[in-house]
C-alpha cells in the first residue's frame, strides 16, 4: 500500500489547528477566536489589540503558556516513542515502557525532595532516564531468550517497578504538608503549574533533542534493521544507538520534569502517525510531533475543563492508551505497518 | 584484489566454532561455501564481513587488515545479503534499496538524485522495478531476497556476500538468484555465498569450499571439489550422482 506523506502532513496540520483553537477557546472564561488572533497580532505588531485586558491576560498569561507546554510535551513524547520503536525494532515499546519516564520521574522527584532549582531537576530527570533505559536495554540484550521483544518489555516493567518503589520511598520521606502533595499531583501528569520560566528550559531541551533526531532521520531508518545489517550498510551502530537514545531520553525527561508522567502518548501517537505516513522517519518524525502535540492539546483542555477539579493527564491518557495497547497485542500476529 | 581469511579462528564469546581457516575470494570469482548445519558457515561469513571479531588469525581486505577500514569504507567495498527476513516495519522497497546508499552520504544526508537513480537502476537490473512502491513486508519471500540483493548492489561494492540466498525460494526464484550470482561474477565482482545445494555451487561457483565442524575439508575448483566421495564425507550421508555428457548433478541418497 502506498501512502501519501503529503496527506499525512495535511491531516496532522489540520488537527493541530483544531487543537490550538480548542485549547485557547474552551474554558470557564469565554474567549473568541478573533480575540486570540488580535492579541497575538498585537504582540507581533506592537499595536493595541482592542481586546479587554482580562481576555488578554487569559490568552497570554493563563492559557498561552499551558498551550505551548501541552504542544511541546505531546510532540516530545511522540517523537521519542517513534525513535524508541524504530531503534528497538519493536512497535510495543515507548518511553514509559522502556523505563525512560519512570527513571526521569525518580530523578525529578529526587530534585524536588532536595529542593533543587529547575535546571538541576531537569538534569536529574535526564540522568535518571538515561540510567533506566540503559538498564532495561542491558537486561534485554544480555538475556539470550528466544523472544527478545518480550524480554525487553518485561525488563521495562521490572525496572519501572523498581524505580517506582524508589519514587514511593521518597514520597514516604517527603514533607507531607509541602512536598508530598506537589510530588503526587505532578507525578500523575499536569500542566497546571507550568510557568513562563519552565517553558524556556522545556522548549529549548525538546527542540534540541528533536532537532538531533530529525537530522538523523535517514540513519534511523537503517538503525531499525537488524544490527548486523545496519553495520554492513556502513553505520557504526554503537555510537549511533547512543546518540539516538540520548536524544530521545532528553526530550522524554524534559517533558517528565515539566509535566510529570503522561503515559501512553509515546506508544499510541507513533502508531497513528505510521498508519498515515509509513515507517520512513523522514515523514514519520514530523507527523508524529504534530499529531502528538495536537493530541495533548485536546487531552489537556479536557483535563482542565471536564470536571470541577483538574483531572490528571496521566489518568486521561491511560483511559485511551490501555484499550489501545490491548488492541495492539491482539493484532500482533499481523504485520506491523 | 581479495578478501582473505588467514589462519582464522571463528566463534562467539563463549564458544569456538572453527579454527585454522584459510579462505581466499578474488574479484571476478564466485566462491560457494558448503557444509552441514552447525558447521560454521554463517559464523565464517560474518567474521569475514567484520560483523563478528576473529577469535584468532586475521581477515584482510585488498591486502590490509579489515580493522584498518572504517565501517563506512567496508560498506563501499562489500555488500551483504542476509538470510531473508520479514522485517519489522513496512518500508517501501524503494526505501529499503536506498538504504544501500547509506555509506555514501554524510551523517545527516538524505539520499540525493544520484542515489535514487542508482537504486532504480539496480531494481531494473534485477527485473523488480514494479515493486518499488510496494511495502517490503507485503511481498513474497523470493521478491524480498531480490530486494535485499538490490540493496547490496546499490552499495556499488567490489564483493557481495550472500547467506543462503536460495534457502527460502521456490524453484523458479532459485534459478533466478543463481543466474544473478553468475552475472555478478561475470561483471567482475567477487561473490561469496553459502548454500545447502551442491547443484547450485556446481552451476554458479568457480570455486567451492567445504566446511565441516569448523574445519575446511576440501577447497578448490568446483568440479574438483564437488565429488561423490567428498560430499558423502561432508554430509555423512549417501549421495547419488546423476551424469550426462555435459554436466553432473547430485541427489541425496
Amino acid at each position: 500500500m502506498k501512502r501519501s506523506a503529503f496527506s499525512g502532513l495535511i491531516v496532522a496540520l489540520a488537527l493541530l489547528a483544531a487543537g490550538f483553537a480548542f485549547a485557547f477557546l474552551v474554558g470557564r472564561f469565554p474567549v473568541l477566536l478573533g480575540d486570540v488572533f488580535a492579541v497575538l497580532w498585537s504582540k507581533v505588531s506592537g499595536a493595541p489589540s482592542g481586546v479587554s485586558s482580562a481576555t488578554e491576560t487569559v490568552i497570554l498569561q493563563v492559557r498561552g503558556p499551558r498551550v505551548l507546554a501541552a504542544f511541546f510535551v505531546g510532540a516530545a513524547l511522540s517523537v521519542a516513542g517513534a525513535a524508541f520503536q524504530g531503534l528497538f525494532r519493536n512497535p510495543l515499546v515507548s518511553p514509559d515502557i522502556l523505563g525512560a519516564s519512570s527513571g526521569a520521574a525518580l530523578g525529578a522527584v529526587l530534585g524536588i525532595y532536595f529542593s533543587l532549582g529547575v535546571v538541576a531537576i531537569q538534569g536529574f530527570a535526564f540522568l535518571g532516564g538515561l540510567v533506566a533505559v540503559t538498564m532495561v536495554y542491558g537486561i534485554g540484550s544480555s538475556l539470550r531468550i528466544r523472544d527478545p521483544i518480550l524480554v525487553l518489555v518485561l525488563a521495562g516493567v521490572v525496572i519501572g517497578a523498581l524505580l517506582g518503589s524508589g519514587v514511593g520511598l521518597i514520597k514516604y520521606l517527603a514533607d507531607p504538608y509541602n512536598q508530598l502533595p506537589a510530588i503526587t499531583f505532578w507525578l500523575l501528569g499536569s500542566l497546571a503549574a507550568t510557568s513562563a520560566a519552565d517553558l524556556v528550559s522545556l522548549i529549548s531541551l525538546i527542540a534540541a533533542g528533536t532537532f538531533v533526531l530529525l537530522l538523523l532521520r535517514h540513519r534511523m531508518n537503517v538503525m531499525s534493521l537488524p544490527e548486523e545489517e545496519a553495520r554492513a550498510l556502513g553505520i557504526a551502530t554503537g555510537p549511533m544507538r547512543i546518540a539516538i537514545v540520548a536524544a530521545a531520553t532528553l526530550v522524554t525527561s524534559a517533558s517528565v520534569a515539566a509535566a510529570g508522567i503522561i503515559g501512553w502518548v509515546g506508544l499510541v501517537v507513533p502508531h497513528i502517525a505510521r498508519s498515515l505516513t509509513g515507517p520512513d522517519f523522514a515523514k514519520l518524525l514530523p507527523v508524529s510531533a504534530l499529531l502528538g502535540g495536537s493530541f495533548l492539546l485536546f487531552i489537556d483542555t479536557i483535563a482542565r475543563t471536564a470536571a470541577q477539579i483538574e483531572i490528571p493527564l496521566g489518568v486521561l491518557t491511560a483511559f485511551i492508551g490501555t484499550p489501545f495497547f490491548i488492541w495492539l497485542l491482539a493484532s500482533m500476529q499481523k504485520n506491523w505497518s | 584484489m581479495t578478501i582473505a581469511a588467514r589462519n582464522l579462528s571463528i566463534g562467539y564469546r563463549d564458544r569456538l566454532v572453527g579454527s585454522g581457516l584459510w579462505v581466499l575470494l578474488r574479484e571476478g570469482e564466485s566462491l560457494a561455501l558448503l557444509g552441514p548445519n552447525g558447521g560454521g558457515k554463517t559464523t565464517l561469513l560474518k567474521t569475514m564481513l567484520g560483523l563478528l571479531p576473529p577469535r584468532g588469525g586475521e581477515v584482510t581486505l585488498n591486502g590490509k587488515p579489515l580493522d584498518a577500514f572504517s565501517v563506512r569504507e567496508r560498506a563501499r567495498l562489500i555488500g551483504y545479503v542476509p538470510q531473508v527476513h520479514t522485517g519489522t516495519f513496512a518500508f517501501t522497497v524503494e526505501t529499503v534499496v536506498l538504504m544501500g546508499r547509506t555509506a555514501y552520504g554524510s551523517l545527516f544526508a538524505r539520499p540525493g538524485k544520484n542515489d535514487v537513480a542508482i537504486a532504480h537502476a539496480t531494481l531494473e537490473r534485477l527485473g523488480i522495478s514494479h515493486l518499488a512502491d510496494r511495502a517490503y513486508t507485503e511481498i513474497s519471500g523470493g521478491e524480498r531476497q531480490l530486494v535485499l540483493l538490490a540493496r547490496a548492489l546499490a552499495q556499488e561494492p567490489r564483493y557481495v556476500v550472500l547467506d543462503e540466498p536460495t534457502a527460502s525460494l521456490d524453484f523458479g526464484n532459485q534459478g533466478k538468484v543463481m543466474r544473478e550470482i553468475e552475472r555478478l561474477a561475470g561483471a567482475g565482482l567477487g561473490v561469496l555465498f553459502t548454500t545447502h545445494d551442491p547443484n547450485h555451487a556446481l552451476r554458479a561457483a568457480h570455486r567451492a569450499c567445504l566446511l565441516r565442524a569448523g574445519t575446511i575439508v576440501a577447497e578448490g575448483k568446483t568440479s574438483h571439489v564437488l565429488t561423490r566421495d567428498n560430499l558423502e564425507a561432508l554430509y555423512d550421508a549417501a549421495v547419488v550422482p546423476v551424469e550426462d555428457p555435459a554436466r553432473i548433478a547430485f541427489l541425496p541418497g
